[in-house]
């Protein structure tokens, strides 16, 4: 009787989930083009993806994307964090939660279009820098070899700072005001306060922003597909958009699948040691 | 002591505060802000980044709700919605429900399995379900989008719900039991009832989840009216991208329902939201 509620979850899990994981898997050691037969290639996929220098360089590009998007939003939630503490009551407040929230609720293509604008060479960061009298910087940020991926991680980094903001922002409410106090009476600056008792107390809650964000870097698609689509000469390129082309535009159905695997590892080597790292600590 | 004291002994802290956050969102809206100004640009032409133009187009936006066919879109994306959201959170209570209270034997292997699917990227399956909607004939219709997101959002939905009915206290469902009411009829009375403002936050979540995805729909389904807003907001751009006042108004168009129903529900949004981010 108990399977009878579990069974359907099951049912779908396994058909859209459990059973691809595993052909993907099968797949990575095949040589197919999708249509024909395939041929057993062992590990010969994997070795391609570990040195062929254009799909290795996708993984790099994922972790250069990691420091945007998660850095910079942990970061300034942080700062802000520390600054605004008790200071998000009211309309003023809820407005702000609001706004910062925009970000989570409109589609990631919607980011990637509206930030092509505002990087283009005539958008409104380039307006702004002529205006503060940079007007030497300005460029068509997208297609820099040299800036297109900040640019990329700079888009992603927008998506991302208002939910770090505002779980930050909600955690520092929780921790107990009397340990600020005590802070103060023992002389401590704004800076211990933040190392002593900030950081700690938002253990779990920067967990948590680190988990989101490096898993929305390395698994990134949406806002590269629609900001560059991997260019110029692949320098915003990533292995979610890498898989796509190769299993869908070039029809190497076995190496796409050898690339989504060692996706899945890096995922989860990177996102196990943060969650353990968290548990340990709440101990 | 503390809340009002606090902000009294530092009203610099509060103006400080209020100053970042008016900077940050200032930021938030800037992509929005520089969008409708381009979007009110005579079509066809590249206006400057931000500056109000001298003869706003408002018709933009009537050529870009055409263009973009927004009404049968909206038709596409709800009917999708409509199918994806209600049988997931139901199937994915009733397995939460069923993991954390019935808990038969085995049962902490396979919520183990579903737990494994939380940080799974969509990119890992996307291939084989490509040939498995091509071997059950879906591809190209709404089923291709439907019925793998419903398995797809199984782990976050179980993980999401387990976690609420793991703590009701036992004496609710053993009062039921006494009463000799069935597992099924414990679940529909007393428990679901209860889990209301969770079940509530996993449909909202499943709702703009579904709304915003992009690359399932890009690879199963050709048809951009076919897709949800997202999928059709690329295909959008692949069309358009050239012509940026139009482009843009296009966007606002798309962006906006969601945006109108974030605003009018933001409490119960930010909530899901924070919790959601919190638990996954």
């Amino acid at each position: 009787m108990a399977w009878l509620f579990i069974a359907p979850a099951l049912l779908f899990y396994s058909a859209f989930v459990l059973i691809p994981i595993g052909m993907t898997a099968y797949y990575s050691l095949l040589r197919w083009n999708g249509i024909g037969a395939a041929q057993f290639r062992g590990l010969q996929n994997y070795i391609t993806v570990l040195t062929e220098p254009d799909l290795l360089s996708t993984i790099g590009n994922a972790f250069q994307l990691v420091l945007y998007f998660s850095l910079l939003p942990v970061g300034i939630g942080l700062g802000v964090a520390q600054i605004i503490r008790q200071h998000l009551n009211g309309p003023f407040g809820t407005t702000a939660r609001t706004i910062l929230f925009v970000p989570q609720v409109i589609p990631l293509v919607a980011a990637g279009i509206a930030w092509s604008w505002m990087l283009a060479s005539n958008g409104v960061v380039n307006q702004l820098l002529s205006a503060v009298g940079l007007g030497g910087w300005t460029r068509g940020w997208l297609g820099d070899f040299d800036f297109a991926l900040p640019a990329v991680g700079i888009i992603g980094a927008w998506v991302l700072l208002g939910l770090c903001t505002m779980l930050l922002v909600t955690g520092i409410a929780k921790i107990d005001p009397t340990l600020y106090e005590a802070a103060k009476l023992d002389g401590a600056s704004g800076w211990d306060e933040f190392i002593y008792v900030t950081v700690p107390g938002l253990r779990q809650e920067i967990g948590v922003c680190i988990t989101v964000t490096v898993i929305a870097a390395l698994a990134s698609f949406d806002i590269v597909y629609i900001a560059t689509g991997g260019g110029p000469g692949g320098s915003t390129n990533v292995p979610g958009l890498e898989i796509y082309r190769l299993a869908f535009a070039h029809r190497q159905v076995g190496l796409a699948s050898a690339l989504a695997i060692v996706l899945m590892i890096l995922v989860i080597v990177c996102i196990l040691p943060i969650q353990w790292i968290m548990r340990e600590r709440r101990r | 002591m503390s809340l009002a004291s606090t902000a009294r002994a530092a009203p610099i802290g509060a103006f400080a505060a209020r100053a970042i956050l008016i900077a940050l969102m200032l930021v938030t809206l800037l992509p929005f802000i520089t969008m409708f100004s381009a979007a009110l640009a005579p079509s066809g032409t590249y206006p400057p980044g931000l500056q109000w133009p001298a003869d706003p187009q408002w018709s933009n936006f009537v050529d870009a709700f055409v263009a973009a066919k927004l009404d049968r879109l909206l038709l596409s994306s709800i009917t999708i919605v409509a199918c994806v959201v209600p049988v997931s959170v139901l199937i994915g209570t009733m397995a939460g429900f069923g993991l954390a209270k019935l808990a038969p034997r085995g049962s902490q292997f396979v919520y183990l399995l579903f737990v494994i699917g939380l940080t799974l990227p969509l990119e890992v399956v996307i291939i084989p379900l490509y040939y498995e909607i091509q071997w059950l004939g879906l591809l190209n219709t709404k089923f291709a989008i439907i019925l793998p997101l419903i398995g797809l959002y199984m782990p976050f939905s179980i993980y999401w719900m387990r976690a609420h009915f793991v703590n009701v206290p036992a004496e609710m469902s053993e009062a039921a039991e006494i009463d000799g009411a069935s597992a099924w009829q414990q679940f529909w009375l007393v428990q679901v009832p209860l889990a209301r403002p969770p079940i509530m936050s996993l449909a909202i979540l499943q709702f703009l989840w579904t709304w915003n995805s992009f690359l399932l729909p890009l690879v199963l389904v050709e048809i951009p009216l076919e897709r949800t807003m997202a999928g059709a907001l690329g295909a959008f751009q692949g069309q358009w991208g050239t012509n940026i006042p139009l482009l843009c108004a296009g966007s606002l168009i798309i962006l906006a329902p969601s945006v109108i129903v974030f605003v009018l529900f933001q409490k119960q949004f930010v909530a899901a939201l924070l919790q959601g981010a919190v638990k996954g």
